[in-house]
């Protein structure tokens, strides 16, 4: 599953045989970490299909290099603890981490037919890097 | 994988000799197929575990290992405490304790048959499954740290099952040594709803018939008879697992360099077994066992209620609890001597040979019996531990099928509801919430689980009971 290809910015999906590896690409690290988190609701549902009716505050703490693996982590204790879907982010970054918020709405099994809980972000495969194109790219593998 | 750098022990065992920074040779259980459909990354995790402070004997992959998280998925590794020995958080996943448990009905397939579409709803209804589900036990803090304690035990004593059962699950229904406050808060509040649920991805419970018996003998001692129904859970510690596991990995992480471990893989973090670290992760840890045994045990408790609406004669009898994410205190003998080691065993299945102490008096002669889940299209088995397995692997063997295929890719294979229909044709009813969650889970995404349970008998790891045929499946 992938967003359109060529827009900006965009989250995609890549492939590990028994997870899921959650990408996202943009003009800024911010825009990069925003798009992992909407690949990772990807992996549980269609984000088009997940209303921002309700804001969730968000906060990661971690050094820089597994500063995506707390922020994702973060997204999945508000999902599973309220039981709620998101399909839009912010991010600011702050020393030691980043505060954000996300925007969904509680699931709905008949609408939202989420398919699978993510039990935790890893750090397998784990990359957050300005590429030679100059997009930032911010992924991870997430353990269903 | 490639297999030039190993050295063929068996057909069934393959050496991964010492090099770089490994401490032990590593040992791949397998037939020369699956160790070549196996992923290079699989021998990569074997070498990087073999590497680990304080490992003994060997770094080993079961048949049906494939590319984990630090460790591979179907690994065991043994660490000694008096050698600088570490435990880790990776090692034991963010699943823990997740694993299989079967029960007898005493019904035979010819009695459930005209009865399963009920027996299927019935099951749907009382197991929460799926995304967002919320089971019906709501614990205060109090409570909750009974059970982290107590696991299984608590749940009986709440009403849950039988004390009978108890005997059936490892450990007794709890292990020792868990502290409910090396659990944290966030760990806690998301196990709060999450008690007596199944979860979702490849957690399941399945009506199955044993279709085939290979041992006579230790199918009678299991109360196991082909045409007979049983009913297998394969779930864990919810969300309370979930999040043992990625506070103390990142814990972990960030504390290597002070207890001078370096790293080769982050998700490989550990710490000293020695240190106040690398303790109250095992106190946190055996918590996770313990709410892995109580979810298990309150899902017995559901499923026979769900089987007394179809079938009020019917007794549902533990035949027994494995679990396959796990960190345990074991003995075993090493080079002649007997030593304590912290076992990691990541996607593999403790499995006692015959007289083992720890095994329930009536099964004693006969080894423990080790529940392998298959896919819910083919078949699952029941196998028994191997008096070989001791020396073979610290007792392990194999934890089910394994993934052949990503999600993604399964997706774009297959439609949820052609996998519906087409399991159905076969006998099959899957009961799902979510069509897209069947699709990753369609029979072809897995590897050949027969393929898989046949190399753990010739590697000598535990030998074929019964194999069974999935008749209903719940899925998360």
């Amino acid at each position: 599953m992938e967003s359109d290809n060529a827009a900006l910015p965009r989250w995609e999906h890549f492939p590990h045989v028994a997870d899921v590896g959650v990408r996202g690409v943009g003009k800024s690290r911010e825009e990069a970490f925003i798009q992992a988190a909407v690949a990772l609701t990807a992996v549980v549902t269609d984000p088009a299909g997940v209303a921002p009716r309700q804001a969730v505050d968000l906060v990661a703490e971690g050094a820089d290099d597994v500063l995506l693996v707390a922020w994702l982590d973060a997204v999945i204790y508000e999902m599973t603890t309220r039981r709620m879907l998101f399909s839009r982010f912010e991010i600011t970054f702050v020393a030691g981490g980043a505060r954000g918020r996300a925007w969904g709405e509680p699931v709905d099994v008949a609408r939202h037919q989420p398919v699978v809980e993510v039990k935790a972000a890893t750090f397998a495969e784990l990359a957050v890097c300005r590429q030679p194109d100059g997009l930032w790219l911010a992924q991870c593998v997430v353990d269903v | 994988m490639d297999v030039a750098s190993l050295e063929k022990i068996s057909d069934y065992a393959w050496r991964v000799p010492r090099s770089g920074r490994m401490r032990v040779p590593g040992v791949i259980y397998a037939d020369e197929p699956l160790l070549r459909a196996m992923d290079d990354k699989v021998l990569q995790q074997v070498r990087n575990v073999a590497a680990l402070p304080g490992i003994v004997g060997a770094s080993y992959a079961m048949p049906d290992a494939h590319w984990g998280y630090g460790f591979p998925i179907g690994g065991v590794a043994a660490f000694d405490p008096a050698e600088g020995g570490v435990v880790s958080a990776g090692g034991v996943g963010f699943d823990i304790s997740c694993g299989v448990r079967t029960l007898l009905t005493g019904l035979t397939r010819a009695e459930v048959e005209p009865h399963k579409a009920a027996l299927a709803g019935t099951l749907y209804r009382h197991l929460p499954a799926g995304v967002g589900s919320t089971g019906g036990v709501h614990l205060s803090e109090a409570a909750m740290d009974d059970m982290l304690c107590r696991g299984a035990r608590w749940a009986v004593d709440a009403g849950f099952g039988d004390v009978a059962d108890l005997a059936r699950v490892e450990e007794h229904g709890a292990v020792a040594g868990a502290d409910p406050a090396a659990v944290s808060a966030l760990a806690k509040r998301r196990q709060r709803d999450e008690l007596g649920t199944l979860g979702s991805g490849n957690h399941y419970a399945e009506v199955q018939e044993v279709e085939r018996v290979f041992d006579t003998a230790a199918a009678a001692a299991f109360g196991l008879a082909a045409g007979e129904v049983v009913l297998s859970i394969h779930c864990g510690s919810r969300g309370l697992g979930h999040q043992i596991g990625t506070d103390y990995l990142t814990r972990m992480v960030a504390a290597a360099a002070q207890h001078g471990i370096s790293l080769t893989d982050r998700e490989l973090a550990c710490a000293p077994i020695e240190s106040a670290l690398g303790r109250e992760y095992l106190g946190a840890m055996r918590a996770g066992i313990n709410c892995a045994l109580a979810n298990r045990q309150v899902l017995t408790h559901l499923a026979r209620q769900a089987f007394a609406e179809v079938f009020p004669q019917a007794q549902l009898r533990l035949l027994y609890d494995v679990s396959h994410n796990t960190c345990k205190v074991e003995e075993h003998v090493v080079g002649g001597a007997r030593r304590r080691l912290h076992v990691h065993r990541k996607g593999a299945t403790r499995a006692l040979g015959p007289g083992h102490a720890a095994l329930p008096p009536e099964l004693r002669a006969t080894g423990q019996p080790v529940l392998i889940g298959g896919s819910m299209g083919t078949a699952s088995y029941i196998l028994v531990g191997d008096a070989r397995s001791e020396a073979a692997a610290f007792a392990s063997a194999c934890h089910g099928a394994g993934r052949t295929m990503s999600r993604t890719e399964a997706t774009r294979r297959w439609q949820g509801r052609e996998v519906v229909r087409s399991l159905e044709s076969q006998g099959v009813l899957v009961r799902s919430p979510s069509l897209r969650g069947v699709a990753e889970e369609a029979p072809g995404a897995y590897k050949d689980v027969s393929a898989v349970v046949e190399a753990s008998e010739g590697a000598g790891l535990a030998r074929r009971v019964a194999r069974v045929r999935p008749m209903v499946c719940i899925k998360g």
